[in-house]
């Protein structure tokens, strides 16, 4: 416990670097280590990823992530259906976020094709798409309690995320897997009644986002349990790729919306929340929990921006700009979006066919993953369920 | 209340040895009779309030609004296959479920039900409430040891780092009490609390203890509600209840020295965490609220009604740690260990000083 | 500065080791973001990265993506974006091997980043980095045989006892 005491008096944790592949032998048993497998099946609801950490009594000397147990061959997969036919397929890889990840797809084809969208169209898309990310972030903030024992704050968040999943309902017929943000327009149209539930729902949901701050944010043994754990350096998150909460809690306000606009981000006003250290380190978990709180506020006033600016008595079909049939010229697209998780980009390599050459995603989970083992050794091991908490990864969007 | 259950055993099969041995057996398991209804009621109440809490609404199905579901509970507990792991220490592994049981259980032997019934008649009963909750650590270490799994046997060793070192500030908390009490007999504490709510000693005693005269209770109110809430938080540490949950925690990897249990056994451990929370809530009850003593003079004290204001208190206390458990986050181990050395056992040593000083120099 | 400026700059610093420079014409955004640059010579790509990371004009210190490609014509590609946050500036990369002897140097200690990139290329593709710390498989299997994302994959009949084909 001495360097545990020690520890907190240090601004790092230990020297960043990166181990190579002699010093991790997971198979070979060493007396003084004792390797514990962090099996596929959790009790933490995170997926089946599997982490072998090598402790040292309860301290975590190293962590090394195993994954592919979800690895659904979404990019062999996509080389052999339509433009069209992937987006399904997208919906499975991040399926907290679904309409951030179609979002981010349909952008790509269209940048490659120049399609121009109708009005209406783009406001129900990002209307959506912060519907989205503030249902990607109940769940990320409910578990991320669960993890530090805290039962209630997962009721409550997914009590509201029932409201999101019902706006959903009603507009393309799914709770989870949408598939309505298409190349060029949506599947369907808006329901009439979505816009007064939308109203409804943020009224509900700032009450929710107060009582879930003083249930959990502010709680002392949270605050306890979260405060100076895994501290991401911000440079180390620029040159390891983080993005999102990860990124920005660790106070470098970088945020795709603002910095590299799409669709018509460029009209509402909004903060971009980053980290500050407040109740601890910069960069430790608490301060990414308290970005994901306040983008789901920040969410809440983009929508009520949105409900205002909404072109209401607009008849234009929806689907007036698809094209009738999708084949992009011969080249090469990187195209991104910022989701719940981050940074998620598209690499569409096209040779003038109806299906995609190659598409390759840079999925957010994956890249904040990789930064497990540099952001948690030295701590405990009841810190390390925290930490992987606080990554807040989807295992679908990590193994595609 | 022992001799009218002798006389009345005698009456029916004579007089003789089996007539007292029946009757001391009768008489010791009678509150067996309280905790296996008590804990059917608080298993529902656990379960139904957790999911008021959480905006549900918690087992509806076994019965209207769900009351059936306790039953329901013990009857797929008593028909599930008993298993050992194959390389458990066999002796070790069974008996320990029974350890923690009798050690939950012994602590019932002193609590005053009502002003008729005190169990066996010990003069040092609070001394040896604090001496028998030792005993459950055995136990505990035995089903970790026992249970041939190094996560049980993780969660067994924090579990007994916890609970013993919780005792102290218990202890301290306790002794406070004692000071003004005079008395380490629980049901002559309770007698002197007599008369009404002004006489409970979380208010500082009555007027005629110990030559206090006065009223002090302005000077020895905001001590006893600092004794009070140690002994509140010590208590949820003794039974291993959240923020204090880490030896059972599910979502640590470990899932406490109660994993490979099933059936009967795990049945044993589980009506011992309520039997416990019953026992250190109807503690706190006795210490600082006036255990069966109706809170206003004449209302409601009969001899026997003083059963239902007893088990009444306990169990408001058994529903605030059910609350709290929904409540609050979970503590890590050495968060844990920090707070109830460095946080609670100077506060409980400083709380014992300036009792101990108001309590030598008032009383003459 | 325009990613030509900054491909004239690259050539003029590597010379013959950068190649072409195509740029996608097909909207302004894909000019802007997804025009590469060929590195003619593969096992250069390294020093580029140093030096486009470490000049104090081009400033690229964060690695968007680095994937691998099969070309369909017995070469692989692997292609690195990369972005300058302060300057707003991007540019790409792109470097080709073939098939039967594919190895590049790795970026890892560019851009950490590159580290897990790379390893899926390697695990997909079957492109080797020299210098990465810790070449194993990402997403499939240690013992899998083959690299499921090259065009003419078959896989096997059989793994470890189980039926492949559905």
């Amino acid at each position: 416990m001495a360097e545990v005491l020690d520890r907190k008096m240090q601004t790092l944790p230990v020297p960043v670097k990166v181990v190579p592949a002699e010093k991790i032998e997971p198979n070979r048993l060493r007396t003084e280590e004792m390797v514990l497998n962090v099996g596929p099946q959790h009790p933490s609801t995170h997926g089946v990823l599997r982490l072998e950490a090598v402790l040292d009594g309860e301290l975590v000397i190293d962590v090394v992530p195993f994954l592919g147990y979800l690895h659904r061959c979404f990019e062999k997969h996509s080389e052999a259906m339509t433009y069209p036919q992937v987006i399904p397929y997208v919906d499975r890889m991040d399926y907290l976020a679904p309409m951030n990840g179609e979002l981010g797809y349909a952008l790509a084809v269209e940048r490659m094709m120049n399609i121009e969208l109708p009005e209406k169209v783009e406001y129900i898309r990002v209307l959506f798409n912060e519907l989205q990310r503030i249902a990607s972030h109940l769940v990320a903030v409910g578990t991320f309690g669960m993890d530090a024992g805290a039962f209630t704050p997962f009721l409550y968040c997914f009590r509201d995320r029932e409201d999101v999943l019902e706006i959903f309902e009603k507009t393309c017929g799914a709770r989870l897997l949408y598939n309505y943000i298409w190349v060029g327009g949506l599947s369907h149209d808006l329901h009439p009644d979505v816009l007064g539930m939308c109203r409804a729902f943020v009224k509900k949901s700032r009450a929710t986002h107060k009582e879930v701050n003083e249930l959990l944010t502010f709680n002392k043994i949270f605050v306890e349990r979260a405060a100076n754990i895994g501290v991401l350096p911000a440079d180390v998150a620029i040159n390891g790729g983080a993005s999102g909460p990860m990124l920005r809690g660790s106070g470098v306000k970088w945020d795709l919306r603002r910095n590299d606009p799409y669709s018509i981000y460029d009209r509402f006003e909004f903060d971009i929340p980053v980290g500050t250290g407040m109740m601890g380190t910069l960069g430790d978990c608490f301060d990414r929990h308290w970005v994901r709180m306040c983008e789901w506020e920040q969410s809440l006033n983009i929508i009520e921006q949105i409900l205002e600016k909404f072109p209401q008595n607009d008849k234009t079909d929806v689907q007036k700009a698809v094209p009738k049939r999708i084949k992009p010229a011969a080249g090469e697209i990187y195209s991104r979006v910022e989701t719940a998780r981050g940074e998620l980009g598209y690499y569409i390599v096209s040779k003038d066919d109806i299906k995609p050459w190659r598409v390759k995603v840079r999925s957010p989970a994956f890249v904040n993953l990789s930064l497990l083992p540099i952001i948690s050794r030295g701590y405990l091991m009841a810190d390390l369920i925290v930490i992987l908490g606080s990554v807040d990864i989807v295992l679908g969007e990590v193994d595609r | 209340m022992f001799q009218d259950l002798n006389s009345f055993i005698v009456d029916l099969i004579g007089k003789g040895d089996l007539a007292d041995i029946l009757a001391v057996v009768v008489y010791a398991a009678l509150p067996l009779v309280v905790i296996l209804g008590y804990a059917l009621v608080a298993i529902l109440a656990e379960m139904k309030l957790s999911a008021w809490l959480q905006d549900r609404l918690g087992p509806m199905r076994t019965g209207p609004w769900g009351i059936l579901q306790p039953l329901a509970d013990i009857l797929k507990l008593l028909q599930k296959e008993d298993t050992t792991p194959t390389d458990a220490d066999k002796k070790l592994f069974n008996v320990a479920p029974f350890i923690v049981f009798i050690g939950s259980y012994l602590a019932f032997a002193a609590l005053p039900f009502a002003s008729i019934y005190a169990g066996a008649r010990i003069n040092t009963g609070i001394f040896y409430l604090i001496a028998v909750s030792g005993i459950v650590v055995v136990g505990i270490l035995m089903a970790g040891w026992g249970s041939n799994n190094k996560y049980a046997l993780l969660g067994s060793m924090r579990s007994v780092a916890q609970i013993i070192s919780y005792e102290i500030p218990a202890g301290l908390a306790i002794l406070s009490v004692v000071m003004i009490a005079g008395t380490m007999d629980m049901q002559t504490m309770c007698k002197l609390q007599q008369g009404g709510i002004q006489n409970w000693f979380i208010f500082g005693g009555p007027k005629s203890l110990a030559g206090f005269g006065g009223n002090y209770a302005w000077l020895l109110t905001p001590f006893m509600l600092v004794s009070f809430i140690l002994y509140i938080v010590a208590s949820l540490a003794e039974t291993n209840r959240v923020p204090f949950d880490i030896p059972e925690a599910e979502s640590e990897l470990v899932a406490g020295y109660h994993t490979e249990y099933s059936a009967m056994k795990f049945a044993l451990f589980f009506l011992a965490e309520y039997a416990n929370m019953f026992a250190v809530s109807a503690i706190a009850s006795v210490l600082f609220f006036g255990g069966w003593n109706s809170p206003f003079p004449g209302f409601l004290d009969a001899p026997w009604l003083g059963v239902i204001w007893f088990i009444g208190k306990a169990v408001t206390f058994v529903l605030i740690q059910i609350w709290i458990r929904w409540t609050l986050p979970r503590l890590r181990v050495d968060q844990l260990m920090h707070i109830c050395w460095k946080v609670m056992i100077p506060f409980g040593m400083a709380t014992v000083l300036v009792v101990g000083t108001i309590v030598t120099f008032l009383a003459h | 500065m325009t990613n030509t400026e900054i491909y004239d700059k690259l050539k003029s610093a590597f010379g013959e080791k950068i190649g072409e420079w195509h740029e996608q014409t097909g909207t302004e955004y894909m000019k802007r973001m997804s025009s590469y640059a060929d590195v003619a010579d593969s096992g250069y790509i390294r020093d580029v990265c140093l030096y486009l990371r470490d000049e104090p004009e081009l400033g690229f210190d964060s690695l968007l993506l680095l994937s691998s490609l099969d070309n369909g014509d017995k070469t692989l590609s692997v292609t690195y974006h990369l972005e300058s946050r302060e300057k707003k500036q991007f540019i790409a990369l792109k470097v080709t091997v073939p098939e039967n002897n594919a190895v590049v140097p790795s970026v890892t200690d560019v851009w950490s980043h590159a580290n897990w990139h790379e390893r899926e290329a390697w695990d997909m593709m079957g492109i080797k980095f020299l210098g990465h710390p810790d070449m194993r498989r990402i997403l499939l299997d240690e013992d899998w045989i083959g690299h499921p994302l090259r065009k003419e994959y078959k896989h096997p009949d059989f793994y470890r006892g189980m039926k492949v084909p559905y």
